[in-house]
């Protein structure tokens, strides 16, 4: 099998390496040398590499780029907050560490393009430079004309280089309405299931053997293949579950190869695995030391999503229900619920057409801080003051993004928010002050 | 210097000038001992947490130089600390700075706080910008390594580098002088975010993922600062990002928890001779519960009235220490004893005395001072037995269903003690003792004896009824129930030997809180020591911007103090600011507003003022200057939200407020 990877110009050895880290990605290995060609010709300006998380796209140019030494630069696009910041990592990793101070302070394309010339006129390409750009997807939020210009940077500067494009969208999503120099596409399919299990059973354990290790990704596929296929949540589940799989072979119990009693014992806790940790819930580290733990001590650690409780001040709540209520009533229906002589309003007398769906499926609507104070005072249960205290609980629900500030910061006047909270959040809230809330909303009437 | 200003700050306009040092000192003494009393508590109240939190930060950075596979497959995960504060914003500064001197003194020099609102700014990228640049700009110094290269995690790493190495080097060189760095070849990098809620999201998330690639050179630890709940950061990280972390979850005290410590440590003591007074007590509660849940601010708050206590009242000379304050009597001047006189609690003393010391009293200088010296005595001792009791009763009700006793219950009512079980008493009256045992009066020794007399004659009793008992029924528990049917059956008949030891007990009880706890204003010059004006300190802690508008347009006499703007009820005089003649006018009018008729009505009233002649040719006519004046006061009260322009008419504003005339 790794026989298939052969080309001129390369090391017999060195390619020997890369097919064995490249386990299941030999065919795209083959494919982006024989794109690449031998060191010193001229290669395609531009090539683009997509597949889904995980499909080994950084790993493969990482494991090339390094196992047969070629020039090249990685920047990853989330890295680069300014163009700047991507120019002088192409140029430090080219042309060393003088490079990047010729760029003036804030360089623009014309600026990058002219240094890497005259850098490039001193020390003149032997064999091709490659530029891998991770997460590309983000160039499309740059400046239109970066990713144009990098696709035909061969062009430009008149180098033998060229720039490979990793990212997780195909071209379609890419290709600005300008028009551009159209890169080689270059697609990396999703692992299946043998080729996950392949991978997989790389990092075995050392005291272990493999056929053992193997027979526990086994398991652990089967159990989680139908809902997971990212290589790298799995690895993670992985990691976390193979002490407790384990735990029968050091009390004893059970010989390496006796995989159905393994089976029956870590089935039901992976089955557990399955509900909180691929959320995260709790960390690896936590886990492992409930795992330690005996089953009745286990309740005790909760997950992140387990304490919703958020304790405020007294007005804060009710500020907050006031926000609430605001968000979710039409402003023509307050009059029903806060004046005390309001007559009979049938809900049916002032529905109108759009406002027959409810209004908590559409979500919170923005509401002036006139209106939030006005509720307030008519809810809360005895007469407050307006103080400036007030108003700063105001900002500081905002801080906690309890609420949020619809209009500008800058806009002073007649702010206006929306409710951040949801509904059994809000229940919570208006239990703990004896607030009926469920009476006060337009939906439930 | 700063010392002598603030105290000039503080003479100035000062009751009596001459004690007005002195009471200074006081002041200062008395709140630089407040001061160091809460950050003590307050670093006691957060090494637990702190503790842990540094256990945490130092196990992840040695899992990750050991190579055990466990730790491998888990590498390129960064170690996350959650660290649920609570919603008291303005306290967590405090814990925040004393984590990371302790993070530097023991883990790593390399700790750094990241602030939302430093990483502020236009835009996203450059927000992540900022939010890159400040690591290294706040903790780690690192110098550029050219002018012109950015900062970036990739830089970071490469000093980091460096730096370990020099340090493997010396700590070699040194013959390993210090364990601690041997251990730690490789410190952590620890980065603080202080309000992660504030944090934009998507600047979170790129920062995550850069740093989440530097992860195997670089040894990250994160600390995220929470206020509301941990679910938050599933909210703002995706799982793509939130898959990168390691997160284990902190929990804080709860600030109302915090506050009753503060409160318990602080103002429940007889150590600090300054005291609040019931209403003053309850505002800085008030304000706590319903507003802010700071204790910090609550602090602040006590400071407040410790200040404005020393500065408007001359007497708090007396409010110190014992031995200090009976020489501070004899120094007493004239003038201030006049004051003592004065006083309403001292008023009704002198009342209950017969007529001759009466006069005495009022006419006798130093005999005054001497009466004076034994009630400040009686007051210390006052104190020293209120506190103790004051603990005993709230231990006692405490546990009582339905019956909360805060400081302001001072009558025992005996009748929840009749449901209590036996064993419940006898452990409630335990923990009596173990209060009264820390006390050192000798009121207080002696009402422990007598309290644990009482207790051994339970615990004798005990015995004799578990006997009698075992017989009867068979081996028995006393429990609530039985207890209760007992009550109901024998009502009329002959009471048990326990029900007389408990009736006793209860009228000890009774007694003691009788005599000790009496309300502190039934004491003769408890105004020396209890700070009593609740509505200085609301006025200041509640500020009411909108109430203060209000009262200075319609009375500037308020605020500007001239002769010429006195006036009578509610009108305003026409010498009064234009803003004001404004304000008053437009107070008039319903809800829109001519602007040419308030022209005319304001220059009326200015006419008038001036003092020109109602019947002369040129009245009614406004002059550019009028007009001028005008104007400004109109946009002057727009600006202060009163009006605004409309386009329902022309030449029309529109009221913004209701009410007036």
């Amino acid at each position: 099998m790794t026989a298939l990877l052969q080309h001129p110009g390369y090391d017999e050895e060195r390619l020997k390496g890369v097919a064995e880290k490249l386990p299941c990605r030999e065919v795209q290995a083959e494919m982006l040398l024989s794109l690449m060609g031998q060191p010193h010709q001229y290669s395609y300006p531009s090539i683009l590499i997509y597949g889904h998380r995980a499909s080994g796209k950084s790993h493969v140019m990482h494991v090339l780029m390094k196992e047969l030494e070629l020039p090249h630069a990685t920047v990853s696009c989330v890295e680069c907050v300014s163009i700047a910041l991507l120019f002088e990592q192409v140029l430090l990793s080219f042309f060393g560490c003088d490079a990047p101070s010729l760029l003036p302070r804030s360089p623009s394309l014309s600026d990058f393009v002219r240094v890497y010339r005259q850098q490039c006129s001193q020390s003149p390409a032997k064999q091709t430079r490659y530029i891998v750009m991770e997460k590309a997807e983000l160039l499309r939020d740059t400046d239109a004309s970066l990713l144009s210009a990098l696709l035909r940077l061969q062009e430009l500067v008149g180098d033998n280089v060229t720039v490979i494009l990793l990212s997780e969208i195909a071209w379609d999503k890419f290709r600005p309405n300008t028009g551009c120099f159209e890169p080689l596409l270059l697609h990396f399919p999703d692992y299946s299931k043998s080729e996950l299990q392949q991978i997989l059973s790389q990092n075995v354990h050392s005291s272990y053997s493999a056929g053992f290790y193997s027979a526990y990704i086994n398991i652990l596929l089967g159990v989680f293949y139908s809902v997971c296929r990212d290589l790298r949540e799995l690895r993670h589940l992985a990691a976390l579950n193979f002490s407790k799989f384990c735990e029968p072979l050091a009390e004893g119990k059970v010989k390496e190869t006796d995989t159905h009693k393994l089976w029956k014992h870590i089935e039901p806790h992976l089955k557990k695995a399955m509900q909180t940790v691929y959320l995260r819930e709790v960390s690896s580290l936590q886990w492992e030391q409930m795992q330690q733990m005996e089953e009745e001590e286990a309740g005790a650690l909760r997950g992140l999503s387990a304490h919703t409780h958020v304790e405020l001040p007294y007005y804060s709540k009710f500020l907050l229900i006031a926000a609430y209520l605001a968000s979710y009533n039409p402003a023509r229906t307050d009059k029903r619920f806060f004046l005390k002589h309001h007559g009979k309003i049938r809900k049916t007398n002032f529905l109108k057409k759009n406002e027959k769906t409810s209004n908590h499926l559409l979500g919170p609507k923005p509401f002036p801080l006139d209106r939030l104070l006005a509720i307030f005072y008519s809810v809360v249960d005895s007469r407050v003051a307006p103080t400036a205290s007030i108003f700063s609980q105001i900002s500081s629900l905002v801080t906690l993004q309890l609420l949020a500030q619809v209009s500008h910061d800058d806009q002073l006047d007649a702010p206006k928010y929306k409710c951040a909270v949801s509904l059994d959040f809000i229940c919570a809230i208006s239990r703990t002050v004896n607030f009926d809330i469920v009476k006060y909303l337009y939906d439930f009437l | 210097m700063s010392f002598f200003a603030t105290e000039s700050y503080f003479v100035q306009g000062c009751e009596d000038a001459e004690s007005s040092e002195t009471r200074f000192r006081l002041c200062q003494e008395l709140w630089d001992k407040i001061k160091t009393d809460t950050e003590v508590l307050q670093d006691e109240l957060n090494r637990k947490i702190l503790d842990s939190l540094l256990d945490f930060t130092r196990k992840c950075s040695s899992t990750r130089q050991n190579s055990d596979w466990a730790s491998q497959m888990r590498a390129s995960e960064i170690p996350t600390a959650a660290l649920m504060l609570g919603v008291n914003i303005p306290d967590h500064d405090m814990t925040f700075q004393s984590l990371s001197d302790m993070l530097k003194q023991s883990v790593s020099p390399h700790v750094a706080s990241v602030q939302a609102k430093e990483c502020g700014g236009k835009g996203l990228r450059h927000q992540s910008e900022i939010l890159l640049c400040s690591p290294h700009r706040l903790c780690f110094k690192c110098p550029r390594v050219h002018r012109s290269v950015h900062c970036s995690l990739g830089i970071l790493c490469d000093w980091y580098a460096a730096r370990t190495k020099v340090g493997a080097q010396t700590t070699v060189g040194k013959k390993r002088s210090s364990q601690v760095r041997d251990e730690q070849q490789q410190p952590p990098v620890v980065i603080i975010f202080k309000d992660l809620e504030a944090f934009n999201p998507r600047v979170l998330q790129d920062f995550i993922l850069i740093c989440s690639q530097y992860i195997d050179r670089l040894p990250l630890t994160f600390i995220f600062g929470i206020a509301t709940s941990p679910s938050t950061i599933q909210h703002m990280l995706p799982h793509s990002v939130s898959s990168l972390l390691c997160i284990e979850l902190f929990q804080s005290l709860s600030c109302t928890q915090h506050l009753a410590t503060v409160i318990d440590k602080l103002i429940l003591t007889s150590h600090i001779a300054f005291k609040l007074n019931g209403k003053v007590m309850q505002v800085l509660i008030g304000v706590f519960l319903y507003h802010d849940f700071s204790v910090r601010n609550f602090i602040k708050g006590l400071q407040l009235a410790l200040l404005e206590h020393f500065h408007s009242q001359p007497l708090s000379v007396l409010c110190c220490k014992k031995k200090k304050a009976l020489f501070n009597v004899t120094q007493l001047s004239k003038p201030n004893l006049d004051r003592i006189r004065q006083l309403p609690s001292f008023k009704r003393y002198v009342e209950k005395q017969e007529a001759q010391e009466q006069v005495n009293l009022m006419t006798d200088d130093s005999h005054l001072k001497e009466l004076c010296q034994q009630l400040i005595k009686d007051l210390h001792k006052y104190h020293k037995n209120y506190y103790p009791i004051l603990r005993c009763l709230h231990t006692l009700t405490s546990s009582l269903p339905r019956y909360p006793l805060g400081k302001q219950a001072r009558v025992l009512t005996c009748f929840p003690f009749r449901m209590l079980a036996k064993g419940e008493l006898v452990s409630l009256l335990q923990k009596c003792v173990e209060i009264l045992q820390l006390s050192k009066s000798k009121k207080m020794k002696n009402a422990l004896v007598q309290l644990e007399e009482l207790l051994a004659r339970f615990k004798q009793l005990d015995k004799e009824i578990a006997s009698r008992w075992y017989n009867r029924e068979g081996g028995g528990v006393l429990n609530q129930t039985t207890l209760l049917e007992m009550n109901e059956s024998r009502r009329a008949k002959r009471l048990s030997p326990f029900e007389n030891l408990r009736n006793e007990a209860l009228k000890f009880i009774d007694n003691l809180v009788k005599s000790h706890l009496s309300p502190p204003e039934s004491q003769p010059l408890y105004e020396v020591c209890y700070y009593s004006s609740s509505a200085t300190v609301r006025r200041h802690l509640n500020a009411t911007p909108r109430t203060s508008i209000q009262a200075a347009l319609s009375n500037p006499y308020h605020y500007l103090q001239n002769d010429s703007l006195k006036s009578e009820d509610g009108t305003v005089s026409n010498a009064a600011p234009d803003i004001c003649i404004a304000y008053k006018l437009h107070l008039e009018c319903g809800r829109l507003i001519n602007l040419y008729d308030w022209l005319e009505a304001y220059s009326t009233v200015v006419l008038a003022a001036e003092g020109n002649d109602p019947d002369s040719e040129h009245f009614g006519k406004v002059d550019e200057v009028k007009h001028a004046r005008f104007i400004r006061a109109v946009s002057e009260l727009e600006f202060l939200g009163f009006i605004k322009s409309t386009k329902q008419k022309t030449d029309h504003v529109a009221r913004l407020t209701w009410g007036g005339c």
